[in-house]
């Protein structure tokens, strides 16, 4: 065999997938990347890493790369490539002129989770202070908005409360409607690391995962609850930890609104919530809920990691208040080995929440209605703010129907996949005069836009991404961007060329900017991360390297209290019927990264060529399915073929696939249900129906078309 | 009454047809209408007599020699049965000078019994050890154990009381007691005859051990090329059991013990102690490095005593008759006996116990017979295939731990082989790296290549002997490197017969004989 | 733990992984030095600024003690123990270098360079080429015609990297980063001692083992057995032109 060629440069940055943010060195030879090594001293992975960011780098320079600016006039017209200054101008004038037809709130703007805090930032700015509105959203709406939700109303802040590495000084680890060995593989290797060392594995899950069992790691308690009945088995858990005397009174007095407990604890005392009653209708054994509670509620260190399965549901809210409640009930917060942590799942999400690219609130999730936080940001940025709450992405889709809302610029997103209810997003895009969409490829969206600005990825730019656990870390420019322009030198543009006039030096300019209004990053720059390599908000006078773990002394609320919420079990109005008896739940692959966006154009294809469909072999047996056989899967709103597999993991009347394939159409399924306090989608919980897709006599698979899509 | 005859069932006696012999005397005392009482009893370990057929006469049991099936009927006409003369006849046994010399410590029992019967056991003075244990408790039996001078029988010679005060000494729960049957040696048999013919001396030594040291479980680890044996111990175990020797009340004491058989699957290196754990534990069986020590960290994790069978089956005679006892045989600092296993180029192998101290000529020409072959001795291999040769030159050296160590060579478990002129030292020397290179665990790099390389460098000297002397000096370099770079001692002694058999016999490598000065500043 | 993780350096390997205890001081080459109690020998020297050769030892998986190339002297201990098993003993006296050291190492090296492919010696980069250039190794006088693992087939079922048994050295560090890093277990030593190999899964093709590829193996390998396809010449070609 010849000899390996080795690597001339060496840049040490943050990988572009998910949100445990390792840290790669990123090494070239003669310009092009050729390995991405972990970084041992990366705080987020101590030079450990997963398939996607140590292997599937090269959609960096796939052909199908956007290399040049496109534009047309309508979207049945095809592409024509243009220059950034004409394409920018182009883009400028078409979204002024929608706000000339139709009112100043007509258009909006989505940013990306997978771009830096930096771009994050000035999308946010570009639609407030240069759009005039706050119709300004981000893709936590579809994932974690919950979160924010919930933890905030309970805790006072919603971000996960410790560092990856607190979770070796926990005793006992809950995993609630998260699959850490998949979607957060290298957080989940450090979670099976602490099992082997004796703690104890605690799993809410519908189906057996490789979290619930794989070598040398299995869950002491697996609760396969139904998909939907979240919050009916949270509070049975809280019933058996009220009822059998087993809450950390000491804390809760000291540390939390001791009425609200009371009021909490007389909730859940509830008989409906004993787990007697409560189990079977989760399709649970009681005794199990017991030994789950229990065992939390023992410790000593007690230490909950929760992801989607917590919030994509119409109570997803509710849901994390019920996690919320539970931790500070037993007393599982302000120190080590303990906490409420949110799986957060884009590489920069949290940094999304955390830089206002919310309808509602600006930088450091303060409300645009205070008149004092809008006064120091209209100081900031020289210019007047619209007081009134935006338009979330769900409510821009619906008022794309419904008629008010005809434009929009979306940074790197890609909604008519990822969004639920393809078909509802297909009419509202169809509906829109003028999309700006900026993005690496083009996509499902772009086929609805009038202009294709390339984007740049994590590899050719610089700026900072903050991680599920709070880190910011420095995305540093390992190659040019391919087009010429960082996203954020783009976003600037377009500023510009709406009447905005602004100027950066660089990225760690946005970066202070921001810094200086956003108290929580206010002691961030450049500089500082170059010294100390990352650190975790709050970065300010108190902590000017960082805070690890949050709530040591007091709870970010008014009082400095945690408070407990009411957490009534509603039963989501997604239920299962005669015509579509299956719950269809979803979820993700290890080797591909969400829309397969850019693992899709890479080797991780090999592993997971297309999206199928789990279903145990009861169900499928009943139906006539074969293993490995084509099926049509249908709910009240649309329907979809994809290839059935039988299995173990699922219990019967559950089914389950993931959504990484445009081709499977997944969400052309999912329901038009969502969360009651963020509209985050409930893409948990669909009611189905699979049948073969050669249906038998009689049942033909014309009839179970959704006769009933929304148009 | 009728008379009890006695056939050995130890393995070399089966595979040399007692069985066919046992089922013959059965069927011709039916037909003949004399009845007998057959008892199958444990081998009296002189291999070169069996079939050892034995008869209780008023004046002891006489026995009858290499007998087969077919000399059945001209036993009967002989009148055995009542000790009549017969070509194989050899008088009574128990005054054979092969036996009468011997000084059976741990071998006491040897063909007297019913190996599986508890009573046999008991009236030969079983279980007497455990149940003095008891009163003494746990210190003093450690301390009793540490005054014998008792030292690890599998080869490493490691002062039992040492080991024994260590374990006792730890905290952790919960402590195990390990017997490290995988006897794995060619040419030896001690731990086999120990198991097949006294299992519940065995059973009684580790239940004393675990008592003093505080272990409330014990394992066996068997290796499977011997299925009798373990056939044997799977039954004393079980009814050791139910007559409450093993179990939740020691002979009907608080102290709770038992026992568990494991078997092993075929790997020399699982005679080292932490590879034993390793593959006790299910995992592959590779050597562990040290500290910690398994005394303070082993099996599981746990303190653990780990023992060859005969150090295990030699303790309840030192708790019965005391450390005093057993500590007055041997000589300098080898107390005790020593169960030797004599094989190879013999006219009557077998097993010869013996207080350290005894010549090695007394053992091969007296014990041993000499030759089979009556061709001279040429060399003489102590202690296994990583054992060093002796010439004939040595013989008149004492057998103990520290002589031996003195000469470049090991006592090991005991085992000698004996070569007469016709051996091909080059041809030993290679298979001493061949049996390394084949049984080599292959976690280290001086044992995993070296023992391969090793074999290669005596190749080539024996295909081409004009470059012997290079080969030599390359081949030293490798010795060198094995023995103090390996991990465990089956790299390490590796070069123990390769060293010995080129400095004792350099012409069959064909080497020069180096001048007598230099041979000696060849020493380490 | 989570402090012990920490203390890595990406510029530097210990040899072993950083531990908490209490400070135990101790003298290498002449050199003072105090560690946490529970860190090796091997750790202590690197911190020491002695460079000990090694092999199958690296700071982010426990010691293994099997190449043989870390061995040192220690004042009243006898023989050559492998530094990174060793924990440290207060007053201990180490010695890293000494000629008697040196020859043994050099003994080790070369055996396994006599079961190395020859052609893959001269410009090779890899950690393994490194220590055989810091000990000075070149050359092995066990000829060419022994028995060695060349010509045993390249497992390129995985599209992002291959195992190349010729050049795998046994030291286990890839099973061990499979098991302690990644928690997967989908790596095995399989047979035993000059036949032991590495294989995945059920003595399968990587692509359809438990492999999930997350690279650990790869990067803790330190012959290139394990290697990115990537860093081949040929490799990273698109249609297009790439970015200068």
């Amino acid at each position: 065999m010849p000899l390996p060629l080795q690597p001339e440069r060496s840049v040490v940055t943050v990988c572009a997938y998910c949100g445990v943010g390792c840290a790669l060195e990123a090494q070239t030879r003669a310009g092009r990347i050729v390995r991405m090594l972990p970084w041992k001293e990366g705080k987020s992975n101590h030079g450990h890493s997963c398939v996607k960011g140590r292997f599937a780098y090269n959609y960096y320079n796939d052909p199908d790369r956007v290399r040049t600016p496109l534009i047309r006039d309508s979207i049945d017209e095809p592409w024509r490539e243009a220059s950034w200054d004409e394409a920018i101008a182009f883009a400028a004038a078409g979204l002024r002129g929608v706000q000339q037809r139709h009112g100043v709130r007509s258009i909006g703007a989505v940013s990306s989770s997978r771009c830096t805090n930096e771009e994050i930032y000035l999308t946010q700015k570009l639609a407030r202070a240069v759009f005039g509105n706050n119709n300004i959203d981000n893709c936590a709406r579809i994932c974690h908005s919950p979160t924010q939700f919930g933890l905030s109303a309970t805790i006072g802040a919603g971000a996960a409360s410790q560092h990856f590495d607190s979770i070796l000084q926990a005793d006992v680890i809950l995993v609630v409607g998260a699959n850490p060995t998949e979607g957060h593989p290298v957080f989940g290797s450090l979670l099976k690391r602490r099992v082997r060392q004796g703690a104890t594995l605690l799993v809410i899950d519908p189906r057996r995962t490789e979290t619930v069992s794989s070598p040398h790691c299995q869950a002491t308690v697996h609760l396969a609850l139904r998909p939907g009945t979240n919050v009916l088995v949270l509070n049975s858990v809280a019933h058996v930890i009220v009822t059998e005397g087993l809450y950390r009174e000491a804390f809760v007095r000291e540390r939390c609104e001791w009425p609200e407990f009371e009021r909490w604890q007389a909730l859940v005392s509830d008989p409906r919530y004993a787990p007697e009653v409560a189990g079977p209708e989760a399709g649970l054994d009681p005794e199990a809920i017991r030994t789950l509670a229990r065992r939390y509620a023992a410790g000593p260190n007690s230490a909950i990691y929760y992801g989607l399965g917590v919030t994509e549901h119409s109570q997803g809210s509710t849901g994390v208040m019920c996690l919320g409640n539970l931790a500070l009930a037993c007393g599982m917060l302000g120190r080590e080995g303990v906490g409420v942590n949110p799986l957060r799942g884009q590489g920069n999400v949290q940094g999304g929440s955390c830089l206002g690219s919310w309808p509602h609130v600006y930088s450091g999730y303060r409300f645009v209605s205070d008149p004092e936080v809008r006064a120091s940001f209209e100081a900031g940025w020289g210019v007047a703010l619209d007081p009134e709450p935006g338009l979330r992405l769900p409510n821009m889709f619906d008022a794309a129907v419904g008629g008010d809302f005809r434009g929009m610029f979306i940074m790197g997103e890609d909604p008519v996949q990822s969004d639920p209810n393809q078909n509802h997003v297909i009419a509202a895009m169809r509906n829109m005069e003028f999309v700006v969409l900026q993005d690496l490829y083009r996509n499902e969206t772009s086929k609805y836009a009038h202009v294709l600005l390339p984007g740049s990825s994590a590899l050719e730019k610089d700026g900072t991404f903050t991680n599920a656990e709070r880190r910011v870390s420095r995305v540093r420019q390992v190659v040019p961007p391919l087009a010429g322009l960082q996203d954020w030198e783009v976003v600037v543009r377009l500023m510009n060329a709406m009447g905005y006039a602004t100027q950066y030096r660089d990225a760690g300019e946005v970066l202070l900017e921001l810094a200086s209004l956003t108290p929580a990053y206010s002691g961030l720059s450049f500089e500082l991360l170059e010294r100390v390599g990352s650190a975790q908000w709050p970065v300010d006078a108190k902590a000017p390297e960082g805070t690890e773990v949050l709530h040591l002394e007091r709870f970010p609320r008014a009082n400095g209290l945690g408070t407990f919420m009411l957490t009534g079990y509603v039963p989501t109005t997604e239920r299962s019927s005669e015509r579509y008896p299956l719950l269809l739940t979803t979820g993700r692959i290890l080797t591909q990264y969400n829309a397969g966006t850019q693992t899709r154009r890479s080797a991780n294809s090999q592993w997971h060529p297309e999206d199928v469909l789990e279903i145990s072999a009861a169900d499928a047996i009943a139906r006539g399915i074969r293993d490995g056989e084509q099926v049509q899967v249908s709910s009240r709103f649309g329907s979809t073929q994809l290839k059935a597999v039988y299995s173990q993991r699922v219990n019967p009347g559950v089914v389950y696939t993931t959504f990484h394939h445009a081709e499977s159409r997944v969400n052309a399924l999912t329901s038009d249900r969502s969360d009651w306090a963020t509209n985050c989608p409930e893409y948990k919980v669909t009611a189905v129906e699979v049948l073969r897709v050669a249906a038998p006599a009689g049942v033909s698979a014309a009839s179970t078309q959704a006769s009933e899509v929304l148009a | 009454m009728s008379p009890t005859v006695y056939v050995p069932n130890d393995s070399v006696a089966l595979a040399l047809g007692a069985d066919a012999l046992a089922a013959a005397l059965q069927l011709h005392a039916l037909r003949r209408g004399s009845p007998l009482r057959l008892v199958r009893n444990s081998s009296r370990g002189l291999y070169s007599h069996e079939p050892l057929l034995e008869v209780d006469t008023p004046a002891g049991r006489v026995g009858y020699a290499r007998v087969s099936a077919e000399q059945v009927p001209a036993l009967f006409d002989a009148d055995f049965l009542h000790g009549g003369a017969h070509p194989s006849c050899i008088g009574l046994v128990e005054r054979l000078d092969w036996l009468q010399r011997q000084e059976r410590l741990t071998f006491a029992r040897a063909g007297l019994t019913d190996p599986l019967c508890l009573d046999d056991y008991a009236r030969h003075g079983g279980w007497a050890g455990l149940l003095r244990a008891l009163e003494l408790g746990p210190a003093a039996t450690v301390e009793e154990i540490a005054q014998s001078g008792l030292r690890g029988r599998g080869g490493a010679a490691f002062p039992a009381g040492i080991k024994w005060r260590t374990v006792a000494a730890q905290t952790a729960a919960p402590k195990y007691v390990v017997c490290n049957a995988d006897e794995g040696d060619s040419g030896t048999y001690a731990d086999r005859m120990a198991i097949e013919g006294d299992p519940y001396q065995l059973i009684e030594g580790m239940a004393i051990a675990a008592y003093a040291v505080g272990a409330s479980s014990g394992y066996v680890y068997l290796r499977s090329e011997y299925p009798h044996a373990i056939a044997t111990f799977k039954q004393a175990l079980e009814r050791a059991r139910a007559a409450g020797w093993l179990g939740a009340r020691v002979a009907g004491s608080s102290f709770a013990f038992d026992i568990e058989l494991r078997v092993g699957a075929g790997a020399y290196i699982c005679g080292e102690e932490s590879s034993l754990l390793e593959s006790l534990e299910g995992k592959r069986g590779l050597v562990r490095a040290r500290p910690p020590l398994p005394a303070v960290r082993g099996l599981f994790g746990q303190p653990t005593l780990v023992h060859n069978v005969i150090s295990l089956a030699t303790v309840p005679v030192i708790v019965a008759r005391g450390a005093a006892f057993y500590a007055n045989y041997g000589a300098g600092r080898s107390r005790g006996t020593l169960p030797i296993q004599l094989a190879g180029n013999l006219r009557t192998p077998g097993l010869v116990e013996k207080a350290f101290g005894v010549s090695l000529r007394e053992l091969i020409e007296d014990f041993g017979g000499g030759t089979a072959s009556g061709r001279p001795v040429k060399a003489v291999q102590i202690g296994g295939p990583l054992g060093a040769y002796l010439s004939a030159a040595e013989l008149d050296l004492p057998l103990d731990y520290e002589t031996l160590a003195q000469h470049q060579a090991m006592v090991g478990h005991g085992g000698i082989v004996v070569f007469d002129d016709r051996a091909d030292m080059a041809a030993l020397a290679r298979y001493a790296m061949h049996f390394t290179a084949i049984e080599s665990c292959g976690k280290c790099t001086p044992c995993r290549i070296g023992a391969v390389r090793g074999r290669e460098l005596i190749e080539r000297m024996q295909h081409a002997p004009a470059q012997a002397a290079e080969r030599a000096a390359e081949l030293e370099a490798l010795c060198d490197l094995m023995e103090h770079a390996s991990l465990c001692a089956l790299g390490g002694m590796t070069p123990y017969p390769v060293r010995s058999a080129i400095r004792l016999f350099p012409a069959d490598f064909g080497l020069p004989r180096p001048n007598p000065a230099k041979e000696s500043a060849h020493v380490e | 733990m989570w402090s012990e993780l920490r203390r890595l350096k990406a510029d530097t390997d210990y040899g072993t992984p950083p531990r908490d205890g209490a400070p135990v001081a101790l003298e290498i080459d002449g050199v003072a030095v105090t560690v946490p109690a529970g860190s090796s020998v091997l750790l202590a020297a690197t911190e020491a600024g002695s460079q000990v050769p090694k092999l199958c030892a690296c700071d982010t998986l426990e010691p293994f003690g099997s190449c043989r190339v870390c061995l040192v002297e220690i004042e009243g201990k006898r023989g050559y123990p492998a530094s990174c098993t060793t924990p440290v003993e207060a007053g201990m006296v180490v010695r890293t270098a000494t000629p008697r050291l040196q020859a043994l190492r050099r003994g080790v090296l070369e055996l396994y360079l006599s079961d190395f492919p020859a052609d893959e010696i001269a410009g090779g980069w890899s950690e393994f080429h490194q220590t055989l250039e810091q000990v000075g190794v070149r050359s092995h006088p066990y000829g060419h015609n022994g028995a060695s693992h060349a010509g045993a087939p390249v497992d390129q079922s995985n599209p992002y990297f291959l195992f190349d048994p010729a050049k795998c050295i046994v030291c286990s560090r890839c099973v061990r980063a499979c098991e302690e890093i990644q928690g997967t277990f989908a790596l095995a030593l399989q047979g035993r001692g000059f036949d032991t190999q590495v294989v995945a899964g059920q003595n399968q093709p990587f692509f359809e083992s438990d492999c999930v590829s997350c690279g650990a193996c790869v990067q803790s390998c330190p012959s290139q057995a394990l290697v990115e396809k990537s860093l081949f010449d040929g490799a990273n070609d698109h249609a297009t032109a790439t970015a200068t």
